[in-house]
C-alpha cells in the first residue's frame, strides 16, 4: 500500500509540473511538448486506479493523435514559436471563479463524497465490461457522441474548403 | 508448468523468508527484466544493422562491409558502436537545449516500453497484460513525439519538415493499423498477447494449416504490414527523413550518441511491430516440436517456441529489409490517398466482414474469402504486369 501511495505521489507531482509548463510557459511548442508529459502523468494515474483499458486509450487518443494535430497546426503557423504567448487573458476574473470553484468542489467530494463517486465495481477485466455497456446499456449515448464528431468532422472540412 | 512468473514468485518467496521489503524486491526484478531487455535491443539491432548492410549490398550486386571482424564483417556495427561513443556531442546554438536532449530519450523509452507484452516463447513474457495489444499500439505511437520533438528543437527547416510529415504519416496510418488488428482481436476474444498466442495454437484451418490467424485475417495481416512500415519509416515510406531532398530528416543535427539513440530505437521498432504481427497473425511462438534429449517436453517445447519466434520475427524483418531495398519511395500526395482512400475502408470491410462470420458462426468462411482474395490479387497483378509490358512501359 505504502509503495501504490508512493507512486501516486511520484505520479501526481509529475503531472502538475508538466501541467505547470504548460498553463505558465511562455514558448508555446515547449507547452504543447509538456502537454503531453501531462496526458502520460494522468494515464499513470489511470493505471494506479486499475483503468488500464482507459489509460491505454488516453495516451493512443490524446498523446498520439490529438497533441500531434496540435503540434502540426503550431508548426505550420508561422512565426508562432518565435512570439511569446500570453499566459493571461482577458477573462482572467471569469476563469479564477470557476478554477476555484472547482477546487472547493473536488475538496468537498474527496472530504464528504457524494453519491456519484462511490467506488467503481472491481472487475478483472475492464475492457469486455465497457464494450458490452457501451453497445447496450449506453448505444444511445455512444451513437450521440459519434453524430458529434462527425458533425464536428464536416464542419471542419466545410471550413477548410477551397470555394471553387 | 514452469513460467516466467513462477520464477518471479519463488524469488519473492526467497527474499520475504530473508526480511526484504517488496519494494526492494520489486526494483530488483524490474532492473533485471530491464536490463534484459537493454541488452537484447542493443545485440539485436547491431545485429540487424550489419544484416541490412549486407541484404542491401547482395540486391545491389555488392559485398557490403568486408574487413572488420573477419568473416564477412561481422564486427563492422561493434566498430561503428564504439565510433559512435567517441564522438563529439554537437548541439546546435540555436537548438532549444531541453527539448534537444529530451527527444532521443522519448524516442527510445517508447520503443523500450513496448517489449514489455511481447511473448517470447509459453509462459514467457515481462507482464501479460490485459489490454496488451492496445498497450504496445498506444506506447510505440509515442515515438512520433519524440520525432516532432526533435525536428523542431533542432532549428533547422529540414528537420522541421521532416517532423511534420512523420506528423503526418503516423496519424494517417495509426487508424487502418489499429483497425486491421481487430480482426485477430476478435477471433480470439482477448486482447492479451499471451492469449492471442494460445488462441492460435489450438485447431487448425480445413485440417492442413495450423490455427495461425494469417489465413482468416490476410487482409488485416497485409493491412497492418504496410502500416507498420509507415509507422518505422521505412522505405516506401520513409518520406519524412528522405535523404535525397531533406538531407536527413528530423535528425539532421544530431550526432554521435544521441543520433545512435535514434538509430537503436528505429531497429527496436522494426523488431517490435514484427514481433506484434507473429503474434497476432502468425502464431506467436507456436509451431513444431519434437522433445529433446535430456530436457523435459516442457522445457523442449519452451525452447522450440523461443526460437520459432525469433524466427518469425526475423524473417518479418528480412521482408521488410527486402522491400526498403526493391521499391522507390512514394510521394506524400499518393501517401496520403493509399492510408485514407485505400487501406481505410479495406480495414472496415474486413472488420464488418470479420463480425459477420462470428455471429454466423463458420469461419471457415474467411479463409475461403481469404483464398479468393490472394488469387483476386495475383491474377490483378499479373493483368497489370502484362498491360505494362504490352504498353512498353519500364519502372524501376
Amino acid at each position: 500500500m505504502e509503495t501504490k501511495l508512493a507512486i501516486f505521489y511520484v505520479l501526481a507531482a509529475f503531472t502538475l509540473w508538466a501541467a505547470g509548463i504548460v498553463v505558465l510557459g511562455k514558448n508555446i511548442v515547449r507547452a504543447a511538448v509538456a502537454l503531453i508529459f501531462a496526458f502520460c502523468g494522468v494515464a499513470g494515474l489511470y493505471v494506479l486506479l486499475e483503468a488500464e483499458f482507459l489509460a491505454a486509450v488516453q495516451v493512443l487518443i490524446y498523446v498520439g493523435g490529438i497533441t500531434i494535430l496540435l503540434l502540426f497546426a503550431i508548426m505550420l503557423t508561422s512565426r508562432i514559436g518565435a512570439t511569446a504567448a500570453r499566459v493571461v487573458n482577458d477573462q482572467v476574473v471569469l476563469s479564477a471563479i470557476a478554477g476555484v470553484g472547482l477546487l472547493a468542489g473536488l475538496c468537498y467530494a474527496a472530504l464528504e463524497g457524494i453519491p456519484a463517486l462511490v467506488g467503481p465495481p472491481r472487475l478483472p477485466e475492464t475492457s469486455p465490461f465497457l464494450g458490452r455497456a457501451l453497445l447496450t446499456t449506453y448505444a444511445l449515448p455512444f451513437e450521440v457522441v459519434s453524430v458529434l464528431l462527425l458533425a464536428g468532422m464536416v464542419g471542419a472540412i466545410v471550413l477548410a474548403r477551397k470555394e471553387s | 508448468m514452469m513460467t516466467f512468473a513462477d520464477l518471479v514468485q519463488s524469488f519473492y518467496a526467497f527474499t520475504t523468508s530473508w526480511g526484504i521489503p517488496y519494494l526492494v524486491f520489486a526494483l530488483v526484478v524490474m532492473t533485471i527484466q530491464v536490463g534484459v531487455v537493454i541488452g537484447y535491443i542493443a545485440v539485436a539491432a547491431m545485429f540487424l544493422i550489419w544484416w541490412e548492410r549486407k541484404i542491401s549490398a547482395h540486391i545491389q550486386v555488392r559485398f557490403g562491409p568486408m574487413r572488420v571482424g573477419g568473416w564477412h564483417g561481422w564486427a563492422q556495427s561493434i566498430a561503428d558502436g564504439i565510433k559512435l561513443l567517441l564522438k563529439e556531442d554537437i548541439i546546435p546554438a540555436g537548438a532549444d537545449r531541453v527539448v534537444f536532449v529530451l527527444a532521443p530519450m522519448v524516442v527510445f523509452a517508447s520503443s523500450l516500453a513496448a517489449y514489455v507484452t511481447i511473448p517470447w516463447g509459453p509462459g514467457l513474457i515481462v507482464r501479460d497484460l490485459n489490454i496488451g495489444i492496445l498497450y504496445m499500439v498506444s506506447i510505440s505511437s509515442l515515438a512520433v513525439v519524440g520525432i516532432i520533438m526533435a525536428g523542431w528543437s533542432s532549428n533547422n527547416k529540414y528537420s522541421v519538415l521532416g517532423a511534420i510529415r512523420s506528423a503526418a504519416q503516423a496519424v494517417s496510418y495509426e487508424v487502418p493499423m489499429v483497425v486491421a488488428l481487430l480482426g485477430p482481436v476478435m477471433l480470439a476474444g482477448t486482447m492479451s498477447m499471451g492469449k492471442l498466442v494460445e488462441a492460435q495454437a489450438r485447431g487448425s484451418w480445413l485440417g492442413i494449416l495450423p490455427g495461425w490467424f494469417v489465413f482468416p485475417q490476410i487482409l488485416a495481416f497485409l493491412i497492418y504490414f504496410i502500416c507498420a512500415l509507415a509507422e518505422c519509416n521505412r522505405l516506401p515510406f520513409d518520406i519524412p527523413e528522405a535523404e535525397s531532398e531533406l538531407v536527413a530528416g528530423f535528425h539532421v543535427e544530431y550526432s554521435g550518441m544521441r543520433f545512435a539513440i535514434f538509430f537503436l530505437a528505429e531497429y527496436a521498432n522494426m523488431f517490435t511491430v514484427s514481433a506484434i504481427a507473429t503474434t497476432l497473425f502468425l502464431g506467436g511462438w507456436h509451431g513444431w516440436w519434437v522433445r529433446l534429449p535430456g530436457l523435459s517436453p516442457e522445457l523442449s517445447q519452451g525452447l522450440f517456441g523461443l526460437a520459432w519466434f525469433q524466427g518469425k520475427c526475423y524473417f518479418l524483418i528480412f521482408v521488410m529489409m527486402w522491400l526498403r531495398w526493391t521499391l522507390a519511395r512514394i510521394r506524400v500526395d499518393q501517401l496520403m490517398d493509399f492510408s485514407w482512400k485505400v487501406l481505410l475502408p479495406l480495414s472496415f470491410a474486413n472488420l464488418v466482414i470479420t463480425g459477420w462470420v462470428l455471429v454466423a458462426g463458420r469461419q471457415v468462411l474467411l479463409i475461403v474469402l481469404g483464398i479468393l482474395l490472394v488469387l483476386a490479387l495475383a491474377i490483378g497483378l499479373a493483368v497489370r504486369g502484362r498491360g505494362r509490358a504490352a504498353a512498353g512501359v519500364v519502372r524501376g
